[in-house]
């Protein structure tokens, strides 16, 4: 089955590397994936997106993800500035960054970490800022299971060795275990 | 080595280093800079034994590895769009010259107004150049395309350089999996670099000579000729990668439920994806579609072309370019390649400048045109323009923007 999915994040925060981890993931349980930026200029603290397809079969499709399944927000203040929910299909999974209930209605299936608090707890802070999309990625494994918080893990300390890989496969760890429906 | 999620220019890279590339020389040019960038890493890592040679411009870049080749190195250098117009004059050069060489060129459209996504405007320029101009539809083809490069380009039957096509950002910058071979299995393919002739000290060669007339005629035959004896060398090398990797493409195209199709799709690069989804979609509605994706634009695949659309109620060319004044360039050989059929024929031109172009819109176009095939009988539309999702069917808005523009 093929998912896509969009990361809303703004420029720093991680987003299009999260899309690449999750693709690595993926890859390791033997599955398919693509990972792509929004094609075009990102800058620091801007809102961006970033994209993601997985399926068990060969994906041969590369036009834009125009109806994702799922929605990952680095930060939930972007509900205020861009329409983040933009083309969610009926039914599909929100997975948000927010200590409360983000503003979102219709038939999805929504879910919350406050994955500042735990990139802030870890000390994962570059230039000031927390950096959490290792931690949405584990919220986005609790979440929906497209794939498993091990293979996020190998997908982390693969890509980012020694003591950072660690707090970061710790950050993804906490959120998998945090992650609820918002209340 | 395990598969890996690689961009297609990494992909790029990989594939050099594998190839165990001498000199690369590249101007960095969105979205071709992050294959230079890898290939730079490589080296300074030690990964990979090259000279990495500086330049100030593609013309330079081109001009750099076209002398290392000719001195006996084997060389790449890779650019896209503005890029590879301002080597332009060197792409001749090389061909002419049939001196073994390989490009990247991830194709990206030209401006202006200035533009950094998806179209086949740069790469079509090559076709009279003599390059072999081929293009992947995924990031392994990338990987795979590359290091049959150089094996095709330095055949003996061939000597004539190289360009491997990969569209900008959908490939170049899109991670994927992709199957890295090992070093021992590349060496195994790829023989130790064989060209016409090598400079050196003490060679006694004048290069850029004028020649006389006739032997200058004698020379574009030649290449000729070697241009069809790489569609021999294509296919050779096809079986034999697969040999070794298990992953067989098809040589100059693929052909994706041609046999029983009724109707053909004719496409390159990494839209075919979405045109073999749309041929999917149509089966369904009752209309038979296959897609034949070229893999190759020069050599031009005739015989393949021929064969696979014999018999077919109608052929569509999807074009991601333009010649001004004419048609799309692929539609243009292909109707020369079906001179004398009686067969339907439509081209389409699309997602330029990166417009992008889902199953539904090929599946538009290709409903479209079938339906009036069963209607009409024979359709002959050298130049329909798919025009952008929101123009379409709205003449009186696309003719103001082109007013306001124009």
């Amino acid at each position: 089955m093929l998912v896509e999915i969009r990361f809303h994040g703004r420029g720093g925060q991680g987003a299009v590397t999260a899309a690449n981890l999750l693709v690595d993931a993926a890859i390791h349980e033997g599955k398919y994936g693509q990972a792509f930026p929004h094609f075009g200029a990102e800058r620091r603290g801007a809102p961006v997106v970033a994209f993601a397809r997985i399926s068990d079969k060969p994906i041969q499709i590369h036009s834009q993800i125009e109806n994702p399944d799922i929605i990952v927000v680095l930060d939930s203040r972007l509900f205020e500035l861009t329409d983040v929910l933009s083309g969610l299909k009926p039914g599909g999974v929100v997975v948000v960054n927010s200590k409360g209930k983000p503003p979102i209605d219709g038939d999805f299936k929504v879910y919350c970490v406050d994955a500042t608090k735990i990139a802030l707890d870890l000390g994962l802070v570059v230039s000031g800022w927390p950096v959490v999309n290792t931690t949405m990625l584990g919220a986005l494994s609790k979440a929906t299971g497209v794939v498993g918080l091990e293979s996020i893990i190998w997908a982390i300390t693969n890509n980012f060795k020694g003591k950072l890989g660690e707090l970061n496969s710790e950050a993804a760890r906490r959120a998998f275990e945090e992650t609820k429906p918002c209340s | 080595m395990p598969i890996m999620g690689l961009t297609g220019n990494y992909a790029v890279a990989h594939a050099v280093r594998l190839a165990r590339v001498q000199v690369v020389a590249a101007y960095p040019i969105t979205p071709q800079t992050t294959i230079v960038e890898k290939i730079s890493e490589m080296v300074e890592k030690g990964e990979m034994n090259a000279r990495v040679i500086r330049v100030e411009s593609e013309h330079s870049a081109l001009a750099a590895v076209f002398g290392a080749a000719s001195g006996g190195a084997r060389a790449f250098t890779a650019t896209a769009s503005h890029g590879l117009l301002y080597m332009y004059e060197v792409t001749w050069w090389a061909a002419g010259a049939r001196v073994p060489l390989v490009m990247a060129v991830v194709t990206r459209a030209i401006g202006p107004p200035w533009n950094i996504h998806v179209d086949h405007q740069d790469i079509m320029t090559l076709r009279d150049t003599g390059w072999i101009v081929s293009m992947a539809q995924e990031n392994q083809e990338v990987l795979d395309l590359t290091i049959q490069a150089f094996r095709i380009s330095e055949d003996p039957r061939v000597y004539l350089p190289m360009v491997v096509g990969l569209d900008g950002f959908i490939l170049s910058h899109t991670r994927a999996p992709v199957d890295v071979p090992e070093q021992e299995v590349v060496d195994e393919f790829l023989p130790p670099r064989r060209q016409p002739y090598v400079i050196s000290p003490e060679t006694n060669l004048v290069m850029g000579n004028i020649a006389p007339d006739d032997i200058h005629f004698l020379m574009r035959y030649s290449m000729s000729e070697a241009m069809e004896a790489a569609k021999k060398v294509i296919e050779e090398v096809d079986r034999e990668w697969a040999k070794l990797t298990g992953r067989r493409y098809g040589g100059l195209v693929e052909c994706y439920k041609c046999e029983d199709a009724d109707y053909i799709a004719i496409t390159t690069g990494s839209w075919s994806g979405d045109a073999k989804k749309a041929a999917d979609m149509l089966r369904e509605e009752g209309y038979n579609y296959g897609v034949l994706r070229l893999r190759f634009i020069r050599p031009w695949p005739t015989e393949k072309i021929a064969m696979a659309v014999e018999g077919k109620k109608g052929v569509i060319v999807f074009d991601r370019a333009v010649s001004m004044g004419a048609t799309g360039p692929i539609f243009a050989d292909v109707a020369h390649t079906l001179y004398g059929s009686n067969i339907s024929l439509m081209g389409v031109i699309a997602g330029l400048a990166g417009v992008d172009m889902k199953a539904r819109d090929f599946a538009e176009a290709m409903r479209m045109f079938s339906s009036r095939v069963e209607e009409e009988g024979r359709v002959y539309e050298p130049r329909f323009w798919l025009l952008p999702r929101r123009y379409r069917g709205r003449p009186e808005r696309v003719k103001e923007v082109a007013k306001r523009w124009s």
